[in-house]
């Protein structure tokens, strides 16, 4: 399965949309719940089933979401799972979890709705760039449609119930993925993080909760969900994304005025080692591939383009990479393949004037 | 693991790391909380990172910030040999079971806190206790019947109670025929469980009847 998707790239990969070098995207998801059903953890193997079957059929019908395709998760084999993990379309929690699931997702993988994760129902909708107002109508559009065919659990004090009650009232996740690579060079990150952190914001690595800050990627987003209406959710990272890309850029102008010679040496050496290497970690790689965007962004490097960059961040997966190849691979042929892989991609254009 | 205290230097932190026993007797030493509260607080508490039980209780001071942590060995073993980074910026999500705990009233006993535990909601049959442990609810009737444990909750997490933002157009549904399902729902499992079938089909029909006149809607 997915074997052609694997050399496509979501929209949100694109590397447009407003402040794209900085942020690579944004993305809102909202937690909903049927209201005749217990919550995930209470229900049988039977109530799953019926969600699941319930929100395909209904869903299936209206003419408005006919664009999404649902894949049934549960019969989905390991490797397939981790795909749409690494594509950022489902949770690790979805992925490794257990019972009936499912999600549906649209054609430019704007849209993802998981169903039976922690909540019955996952609506995500993600962006290219610094673009939250998009993503916000977008998503309220979805969920104003799905909410058409089936009753939420709503309670007109505590709003949409959560099974977690860090998520009650909007049930709204509203994050930015931001790349900062010259405030981790320049030591400046973890200021970053304890003010965010004092305005009630949360950092993450780059697949959610718990996972490692890779390739100087990091998810900014709000904590709080109750109390607050939508908009001023959105208001409150966006109001906050500028003071980041405005770090990122001065540590930038920094590293370029104090350093120049350093930092095209780091950049430089990071190309050559992703053109060249014979084996290379998944972590290795996204290090380096952090060091060669930045370097592309401010000029250092002339022949690649951003979008490029983005895919290998994907491609270069432990999942993605098999199925380019097509074919299962251990740890240690990953890494050759991985490298063959970068090689190809990232080869010297030979210049057609000059041969 | 026994009664044991480090206290060190780590650049720029201050950290302190106390296995369970030992903290609660700096606890009561520093009256700080009564006795029976102390004893019960550490007992059952789950680490903040995974499902294990939490038996080393860190405080870092860095700077003004104060991070207390509550880790099973293998992750706080994790976390004294990695970087502050991550940990920091993971310390921003509390778990439930860590607030939870961190809001109990001083003078709750350890009985109170038993009874409060076996509280179980009559739809879904979670008890208080369960919740505690794995910090999700059974089902929304939950929020009624969990109403006053919740509320400091809520506002220990979000700073409020009251929902502000959108509401469902559709939300015509009455509440408590959805409640009402919930709980025919789980009689019906039970039944059949007790193979008691004439029910169960008794049950399943009128769970039907309820189920078609609510997609008619």
């Amino acid at each position: 399965m997915f074997d052609e998707l694997a050399v496509e790239c979501g929209e949100w990969l694109r590397g447009s949309g407003p402040e794209s070098d900085i942020v690579m995207s944004s993305r809102i998801r909202l937690a909903r719940n049927l209201s005749d059903y217990p919550f995930i953890r209470r229900c049988t193997d039977i109530d799953r089933a019926n969600i699941e079957s319930t929100v395909r059929e209904r869903l299936g019908k209206d003419p408005n979401l006919s664009d999404l395709t649902f894949i049934n998760v549960a019969d989905l084999e390991t490797l397939d799972r981790q795909f749409l993990v690494e594509r950022q379309l489902i949770s690790r929690e979805h992925a490794e979890g257990d019972g009936a699931r499912a999600v549906a997702i649209d054609e430019g993988e704007r849209v993802s709705l998981m169903v039976n994760e922690e909540d019955h129902l996952r609506i995500q909708v993600m962006k290219s760039g610094f673009d939250l107002e998009n993503a916000w109508s977008h998503i309220d559009s979805v969920d104003n449609h799905i909410e058409q065919h089936m009753g939420y659990a709503f309670h007109p004090d505590m709003g949409y119930l959560t099974a977690c009650p860090t998520n009650v009232g909007t049930g709204m996740r509203v994050s930015v993925l931001v790349h900062l690579p010259a405030l981790v060079i320049s030591d400046q990150i973890e200021k970053v993080f304890r003010s965010l952190q004092r305005i009630n914001l949360v950092v993450r690595g780059l697949y959610g909760e718990g996972s490692q800050a890779m390739g100087d990627f990091y998810q900014v987003s709000n904590q709080i969900t109750l109390g607050k209406s939508e908009a001023e959710l959105v208001k409150q990272v966006s109001d906050v994304v500028p003071v980041i890309i405005d770090y990122e850029r001065k540590a930038r102008d920094y590293l370029i005025n104090e350093n120049q010679h350093d930092l095209f040496d780091q950049v430089s050496r990071a190309y050559g080692t992703l053109q060249n290497a014979q084996q290379i970690t998944s972590e290795e790689t996204m290090h380096l591939l952090s060091r060669v965007r930045m370097g592309i962004n401010l000029g250092l490097i002339g022949d690649l383009a951003i979008p490029t960059i983005n895919k290998l961040f994907i491609h270069t997966q432990p999942a993605h990479l098999q199925k380019i190849r097509r074919t299962p691979l251990d740890t240690s042929q990953r890494n050759i393949e991985r490298a063959n892989y970068l090689h190809d991609e990232l080869k010297p254009k030979t210049d057609p004037e000059n041969n | 693991m026994g009664e044991l205290a480090i206290s060190w230097f780590t650049p720029g932190i201050i950290r302190q790391l106390i296995t369970g026993r030992f903290l609660r007797q700096r606890l009561v030493r520093s009256r700080r909380l009564p006795q029976k509260l102390a004893a019960s607080l550490f007992c059952n508490m789950k680490c903040q990172k995974c499902e294990k039980h939490a038996t080393f209780h860190i405080t870092d001071l860095t700077g003004d910030d104060l991070l207390a942590l509550h880790l099973c060995p293998d992750c706080a073993k994790k976390y004294l040999n990695t970087d502050q980074l991550d940990i920091e910026s993971d310390e921003s999500t509390p778990t439930i079971s860590g607030v939870l705990s961190g809001q109990l009233k001083l003078e709750q006993t350890a009985e109170d806190l038993k009874e409060l535990d076996s509280k179980q909601c009559p739809i879904c049959g979670i008890s208080f206790y369960e919740f505690r442990q794995a910090g999700r609810l059974g089902c929304p009737h939950d929020y009624d019947f969990f109403a006053d444990e919740l509320k400091p909750l809520l506002v220990n997490v979000h700073g409020d109670t009251q929902h502000v933002g959108k509401r469902p157009e559709n939300s015509a549904d009455d509440m408590a025929i959805q409640i009402d399902l919930i709980r025919m729902r789980r009689e019906m499992k039970d039944a059949i469980e007790q193979e008691d079938y004439e029910r169960a089909s008794q049950l399943r029909d009128e769970i039907k009847t309820i189920e078609r006149g609510s997609q008619d809607v």
